[in-house]
């Protein structure tokens, strides 16, 4: 584009306390140069100066009665702005307040650009790929390996955490999470029977709603369900906690008294979890059922007497023993899970909400994915 | 003197209680005008009268010539671009970074484009020297380096008034005299007048040029410095001397 030549006198900029005229490559402020009118001035002259093809340039301070630190940070964005393009730019004039000023905020308050880099992308994946390794996985797996030794060490030993702890995590992480566990297995198993009688009705086979049912329930939605909503209630509540902990500096407060945080904070969580995860599973299976049994009875008119009948048969000790190993792998990835987010909290308030919910969508992801596993090795 | 604050006649009675009753003083421009008093005496509701944050009742508050008890709440959101506000433990936002918090008044209270705001952070965390803690978070910062961001924010619109809630408290004496210097620093180069309530007798020493003593509620010394050293008022001997004691130890 050809340069456009409007080295003319002419005013850019007019506010209430600050006017700007430009004339013969200088740039005349005059009145004050405060915040409310910097950013405006910025804009005002990058603008006027885009399309002029100078060598060099003045700002004239001659009539500025008073300037701020936005005032004088603006004049040398301007300068820094141009200087590409610009050899020779200056700032002259002013009185000896407005002098005093920019001296004090003259200081180089430039940023500077990160270099482009070629391999950006290439970096970018491998940082991310060891990290994982080294700070995700391995961190994990020290964790795990610390949890499991103080679990077994600690095992008949009772002074090592608070007394009564054991309960009240058992409480915390089981009892209070038997209502909803219940309410959506049945609610589960009620709509898994409603929605395949019609299909059983149109091929006489109205009694393998009972198969259906139990096998359905017992080996996979049971346990499933039961995991992933303690993983969601009881996950975020184990990371939050231990997170806040990290914040408050109560961790360090129990590594100061001697005490390990791990066998202090996890252990008891874990134990609570490998107890009470198999009875909630159990009460999952036996609410899902229940839910199961009543949509058979009342969509196929299949009778309690008949189901449990007929559940007698179709139901195999290797289903509890399924049942009973995924509740075990659920409560060390939920416990794990929990605290291993919880341990890595950052940055105070903001820090606790990021890792709580890094742990919960982490904790259903990796019982998802174990459930799966598992469902194919004991298939 | 041009007054930057003038406090005539104010009153604050909670739940049947008196807090203040019938306060007056001033403070003026270019100095720093120190409010001290024990524990109760009424400094912390005074400032957050001074602030407006507490609705006015009887009496009044001019602040820089404006009297505050009538003022709506979107005059006085343009009354506090003119005070900044130096909180006791800093009152950071811990999800942002150094430079976010910084950046907070200049983003609501200016239309400066970001570029120029990044530029004028960066200024002014030269000026409390710490312009490599930009991208930090409040939480991986001392104590000391806190109070630094915490200045470097209530200056950042270069308010003609400062208020300042106990900086110190918290501090070691070799962080408290940097504080120290640093505000006088500001004063000096910037022109603020500054506001400040504080219990550390060396700060009081080191700062301030006007002293207004609180006690129960009521002034009862207002005056430079060095009368106020040399006063014969009790109350405000024992206050000097508890805490020249105190620092002794």
């Amino acid at each position: 584009m050809k340069p456009v030549n409007r080295n003319r006198e002419r005013n850019i900029l007019e506010t209430q306390n600050t006017s700007c005229r430009f004339e013969n490559n200088i740039l005349f402020i005059t009145g004050q140069l405060k915040v409310n009118d910097a950013g405006d001035l910025v804009k005002a002259v990058l603008k006027e100066l885009r399309l002029l093809n100078l060598t060099e340039f003045t700002i004239n301070l001659e009539g500025l009665d008073d300037i701020d630190s936005a005032g004088v940070t603006s004049l040398f964005y301007i300068k820094r702005k141009l200087s590409a393009k610009i050899p020779d730019i200056s700032i002259e004039g002013g009185n000896e307040a407005v002098k005093k000023k920019i001296e004090l905020f003259s200081s180089d308050t430039s940023i500077e650009d990160k270099a482009d880099s070629d391999f950006e992308i290439t970096e970018a994946v491998g940082r991310g790929t060891y990290t994982f390794f080294t700070s995700y996985l391995y961190g994990f797996l020290l964790l795990a390996a610390d949890t499991l030794y103080w679990a077994v060490a600690d095992l008949f030993r009772t002074k090592t955490t608070r007394e009564g702890e054991f309960v009240n995590q058992s409480v915390n992480i089981g009892v209070n999470a038997a209502l909803i566990i219940i309410v959506m297995s049945f609610a589960i198993g009620f709509v898994m029977a409603v929605q395949s009688a019609q299909y059983l009705r149109e091929f006489g086979a109205d009694i393998y709603i009972v198969d259906l049912i139990v096998i359905g329930i017992m080996s996979q939605m049971g346990p499933l369900i039961a995991g992933v909503l303690i993983a969601g209630r009881s996950g975020s509540s184990i990371a939050a906690e231990v997170a806040t902990m990290r914040v408050t500096a109560e961790l360090d407060a129990l590594k100061t008294m001697g005490l390990n945080p791990v066998r202090y904070v996890v252990v008891p969580k874990l134990y609570a979890s490998l107890f009470t995860i198999p009875l909630l599973i159990i009460l999952s299976n036996v609410s899902g059922i229940a839910g199961g049994a009543t949509a058979a009875y009342s969509s196929l008119n299949v009778t309690p007497e008949i189901f449990i009948n007929r559940m007698e048969s179709v139901m195999q000790n290797k289903d509890l023993l399924t049942a009973f190993v995924k509740s075990q792998v659920y409560a060390a990835i939920i416990v794990l899970t929990g605290s291993f987010y919880g341990f890595r909290v950052e940055k105070g308030a903001e820090g606790v909400g990021k890792v709580t919910t890094q742990a919960v969508v982490v904790s259903i992801s990796l019982v998802i994915l174990a459930d799966s596993l598992m469902a194919v090795i004991f298939y | 003197m041009e007054k930057v604050i003038h406090v005539q006649g104010l009153s604050v009675t909670i739940d049947d209680t008196n807090i203040l009753s019938d306060l007056s003083f001033s403070a003026f421009k270019g100095e720093v005008t120190v409010i001290i008093g024990g524990s109760g005496s009424g400094k912390t509701t005074l400032l957050r009268h001074l602030l407006g944050l507490n609705p006015i009742e009887q009496g009044y508050v001019y602040v820089l010539d404006r009297d505050i008890s009538g003022l709506s709440e979107e005059e006085m959101q343009v009354m506090y671009h003119q005070m900044g506000v130096f909180y006791q433990d800093g009152a950071l936002m811990t999800s942002m970074t150094v430079g976010e918090n910084v950046a907070m008044p200049l983003i609501h209270q200016s239309n400066l484009p970001k570029a120029l705001v990044n530029d004028v952070v960066m200024m002014k965390l030269g000026l409390v020297n710490l312009k490599d803690a930009r991208d930090l978070y409040p939480s991986q910062l001392s104590g000391g380096m806190l109070k630094r961001v915490a200045l470097a924010r209530a200056i950042a619109m270069d308010p003609p008034l400062l208020f300042c809630d106990e900086p110190g408290a918290g501090l070691d004496p070799v962080s408290l005299k940097s504080l120290d210097h640093l505000i006088l620093n500001l004063k000096d180069l910037l022109g603020i007048s500054i506001v400040l309530i504080t219990h550390e007798v060396s700060s009081i020493i080191r700062v301030a040029d006007r002293i207004v003593f609180l006690d129960k509620g009521k002034v009862i010394f207002e005056g430079k410095l060095k009368e106020a050293l040399s006063s014969e008022i009790q109350e405000l001997r024992d206050f000097f001397s508890v805490l020249r004691s105190e620092h002794a130890k």
